[in-house]
């Protein structure tokens, strides 16, 4: 049986789920332009992820398997509403422009990959706890992209200006790329070349081995 | 008619699910290995959108949206924050229907779908589409030609992404960007071509 300790830290670096586990990427993009959405993003995603493992594995001795999903997906929509009305009712215009990715939560990869994955076979504390570290490690990277994109897109970091822009009489001429699509995908892709650089047993094997060229004359 | 035409093109090009939107974005790159998967997922991911975008319209006008229950002498009732769970609820049973419709009248498509099917209810793109519809404010016939359009260009992407990893597996990748990192690399650049059919007018 895992430590809790390795439980909720694991995910973070040598576990990520975004970054090794291949899962909750959708909404993980869409967000990340300013880092006031992903803050409340990050925290709305660990608190649906926790809480929907913690009774998930609650009920998990009652439910039939053959339709566990459904209700695996009843307990995450539910939780999802909860949230969804908290933010319209508290911070209306951070869920404005959210839009519909508050919504997408529940088809986060992370939540019910971690329900079917990790709260099915383990008691609740455990799975609360596995909830929290997998959303920080999703909270980890996101933090880390808006980081990067906020500042270089906009020069703002939460709506304050660090970088002053030509605009507003500054030096730095923002770089439009940062807020488009595609820069998540880049930022993403490097920040994970960098941590398997650091962490080597994440690298994934080659498909094909390259031969070393040889002369003409050797292989003769 | 030349409306519908240009919400089509809009939905399969400018406003792609998978590129702009990232949407579905886990299976699009988990199930993008092979290009034969890829569109047979893709099908599955047209078909399935193609049905409940509009049946999730009909329950949004007639049972959801605000004052949409007067007909049953509710005429004061909102129903919408039950949405969520009306949409994926919806989502979750027409996959069933369709998997036990295909396995006894369509063996072959079924066949050919096979693990793909019960995956796509957890498809972001398949729910996404659906609350889409409802901030646009579709009607039936706008969500239909919605869904279709949304699922062509779902199915257009992941199909243009496994004609690039079927080439990349045979290329000198460096250690740290095997596999995921590459694969986020080249979404990005396909994703900035998509980006160049955003000045489109329709």
């Amino acid at each position: 049986m895992a430590s809790s300790k390795e439980v909720l830290f694991n995910p973070i670096l040598d576990n990520n789920p975004i970054a090794l586990q291949v899962l909750g990427i959708c909404s993980a993009l869409a967000v990340t332009v300013s880092m006031a959405n992903t803050l409340v993003m990050c925290a709305a995603v660990t608190a649906v992820t926790a809480f929907s493992s913690l009774f998930i594995s609650m009920l998990r001795n009652h439910m039939p398997s053959s339709i566990r999903i459904i209700v695996q997906m009843t307990i995450i929509a539910s939780l999802v509403i909860v949230v969804d009305q908290l933010l319209q009712a508290y911070a209306f215009a951070i869920s404005k422009t959210l839009s519909v990715f508050v919504g997408l939560i529940i088809t986060n990869c992370i939540v019910l990959g971690r329900a079917e994955g990790f709260a099915m076979q383990n008691p609740p504390g455990l799975s609360f706890l596995d909830g929290i570290g997998n959303g920080l490690g999703y909270s980890a990277l996101l933090v880390t992209v808006a980081l990067i994109r906020e500042p270089l897109g906009a020069g703002t970091l939460m709506g304050y200006e660090i970088l002053p822009t030509v605009n507003n009489g500054g030096w730095y001429v923002p770089n439009g790329l940062m807020l488009l699509a595609p820069s998540a995908f880049f930022i993403i892709g490097l920040l994970i070349w960098a941590l398997r650089s650091w962490k080597r047993e994440q690298v994934e094997s080659a498909d094909f081995e390259i031969a070393d060229n040889i002369q003409y004359r050797e292989a003769l | 008619m030349e409306y519908y035409l240009s919400l089509f093109v809009r939905a399969v090009f400018i406003d792609n699910m998978a590129l702009t939107f990232f949407l579905g974005m886990c299976t699009f790159i988990a199930i993008s290995k092979k290009i034969s998967t890829a569109v047979g997922l893709g099908i599955a991911v047209v078909v399935v959108l193609g049905i409940t975008v509009p049946v999730n319209n009909l329950i949004y006008q007639h049972l959801l949206r605000e004052g949409a229950l007067s007909w049953a002498g509710y005429p004061e009732a909102d129903l919408s924050f039950l949405g969520y769970l009306s949409y994926i609820g919806v989502i979750a049973a027409l996959v069933q229907i369709l998997e036990m419709f295909l396995d006894k009248y369509v063996p072959a498509l079924y066949n050919a779908l096979g693990v793909f099917l019960p995956l796509i209810t957890v498809n972001c793109a398949i729910l996404g589409a659906s609350l889409f519809m409802v901030e646009r404010d579709y009607t039936f016939g706008e969500s239909a030609v919605f869904g279709l359009g949304a699922g062509v260009g779902w199915m257009l992407a992941i199909t243009a992404l496994a004609g690039v990893r079927e080439k990349l597996k045979y290329s000198d990748v460096p250690e740290g960007l095997r596999g995921l990192g590459i694969t986020f690399i080249s979404v990005g650049l396909i994703s900035l071509c998509f980006m160049s059919f955003g000045g489109i007018d329709l």
